[in-house]
């Protein structure tokens, strides 16, 4: 549950810098639907759901946006694994933004709500693109304000879940980005991007624990304990290139660091691939993501008042990850829907593998949901944690 | 620190000047390729939302991982 839930909101956070970026200043987007269906499947943990979007402009200078998304969390994972029982839940995320083609320029204003049962967010998001040296450079800007509340779930002795009376948190956020994009031959566009997020609450999982050595062959867990403030800043640059056989190769490297001490690399390549008949379009795409761990993140900490902050949140963690995915799109054209300028269907598949350096499986030592281990080793002595993931996506395109 | 801010003033003069007299280098039409459908940063906004969703779980990072546009604007 808010294992996942700052996480989610990111990605709010980061599905409205999509919306705001790809809104192209003096050009309004496509008119299109889309539908996708999707499962992740890994570390214990199995999300799926479908995603419905629509967009469609009004008159030559309007066009709206709304998107459904349903997340369907079913989780054992290896946090729950160690000190509690594995659970379902439920996520639902609706979206509205508009855009006002003024010209060159582009505004955007949207707002996207989540509603899950121990969280529960709301943000609002404006942006403005702009076309300037002969549509060459596009610059745009962007600020989103987002309010979360943070409940906790309880179970009773019926098995019955519900809020836990006495637990009620806040969260806010707000990021700001500033973007340029800019083509530089007929065949190369690049584009950057730089955004400064800051969160300010509860920022850490009711639930997730962390560990520590009661004495040298012994351990306890304990709630963690995190700051209540969060400044982050990233730094994008990607460009993509237009090769000699009608193909595209493109590529991003991101920089990321932040107050808590991580430090992050991402880097991606791509390749999409038409055939000659243009009924399929091929791409492959291969991501290396590599971080430093938080300055108050340890696997096991030598005492309980060890610091003011402690953290066992795997994602604070050392680690690196490849993901790695293929996708296959075919395109189609129904004569009796005239006013269907194009249809597509989806299919991506995507295998993710991330290694730890400095998480350990403590259900080595811990046991797994009660159960004792068969062979128990020594608190901190435990196999490094490894996690692979499939992710499947299939999705319908219309353009209209 | 007045050297510094002479600097910047000039560097902004020069770049108010130029932005008169700057000629696009990629006339509209040669813009064709930029123009391709596969050359959109992200081709599927709905399924780069969710691949986010996915990273954004599994990653520390967070931010500027916008499209950032893509194509040339120019269909």
């Amino acid at each position: 549950m808010t294992t996942l839930h700052t996480r989610l909101v990111r990605y709010v956070i980061t599905c409205l810098a999509l919306v705001a970026m790809q809104a192209h200043a003096g050009v309004l987007p496509e008119d299109r639907a889309d539908a996708l269906y999707f499962r992740y499947d890994g570390g214990g943990v199995v999300i799926n759901g479908p995603s419905v979007l629509l967009r469609k402009s009004i008159g030559e200078h309007v066009s709206v946006s709304a998107n459904h998304y349903v997340d369907m969390v079913s989780s054992a994972s290896i946090d729950v694994e160690t000190s509690a029982s594995p659970y379902e839940d439920e996520r639902t995320q609706s979206s509205l933004s508009v855009d006002f083609l003024n010209g060159k320029s582009m505004y955007t204003l949207g707002y996207v709500n989540s509603d899950e049962s121990d969280y529960q967010a709301k943000t609002m998001f404006a942006a403005i693109s702009h076309d300037m040296f002969g549509d060459l450079t596009t610059i745009g800007f962007g600020y989103k304000k987002g309010e979360n509340e943070v409940f906790k779930n309880l179970k009773d002795a019926s098995g019955v879940i519900a809020n836990d009376p006495n637990f009620a948190e806040t969260m806010d956020s707000q990021s700001f980005n500033v973007s340029l994009s800019q083509i530089i031959t007929k065949n190369l566009i690049l584009a950057g991007q730089y955004e400064v997020i800051t969160d300010e609450g509860f920022l850490r999982s009711p639930y997730r624990s962390i560990r520590y050595f009661t004495d040298p062959l012994n351990q306890a867990l304990a709630p963690e304990q995190y700051p209540n403030t969060r400044s982050s800043n990233a730094v994008s640059v990607r460009a993509k290139y237009f090769l000699p056989y009608r193909a595209a190769i493109d590529t991003m490297y991101r920089f990321y660091t932040d107050t808590w001490g991580v430090l992050g690399h991402t880097a991606e390549l791509g390749y999409v691939h038409p055939t000659n008949n243009e009924k399929w379009i091929f791409e492959a795409r291969v991501r290396y993501y590599t971080q430093e761990a938080a300055d108050f993140y340890q696997d096991i900490f030598p005492r309980a008042d060890y610091a003011n902050f402690m953290a066992r949140d795997k994602e604070l963690a050392t680690y690196s990850a490849i993901t790695a995915g293929l996708g296959a799109t075919y395109e189609f054209k129904i004569q009796r829907f005239p006013w269907l300028t194009k249809g597509q269907l989806n299919l991506r598949y995507d295998f993710m593998t991330v290694e730890y350096d400095d998480f350990r499986d403590a259900t080595y030592s811990l046991g797994s949901f009660g159960v004792p281990p068969p062979v128990a080793f020594a608190p901190g002595t435990e196999p490094l944690y490894k996690l692979e993931a499939n992710i499947i996506q299939f999705f319908i395109s219309a353009y209209f | 620190m007045r050297i510094r801010g002479l600097f910047v003033l000039g560097a902004f003069a020069v770049m108010s000047a130029g932005c008169s007299s700057i000629e696009p280098w990629v006339k509209p039409y040669d813009r064709e390729n930029l123009a391709d459908p596969i050359m959109a940063f992200s081709r599927a906004p709905i399924s780069q939302d969710f691949l986010d969703h996915v990273f954004e779980s599994r990653e520390g990072s967070r931010g500027a991982s916008g499209g950032g546009g893509g194509g040339c604007g120019c269909n």
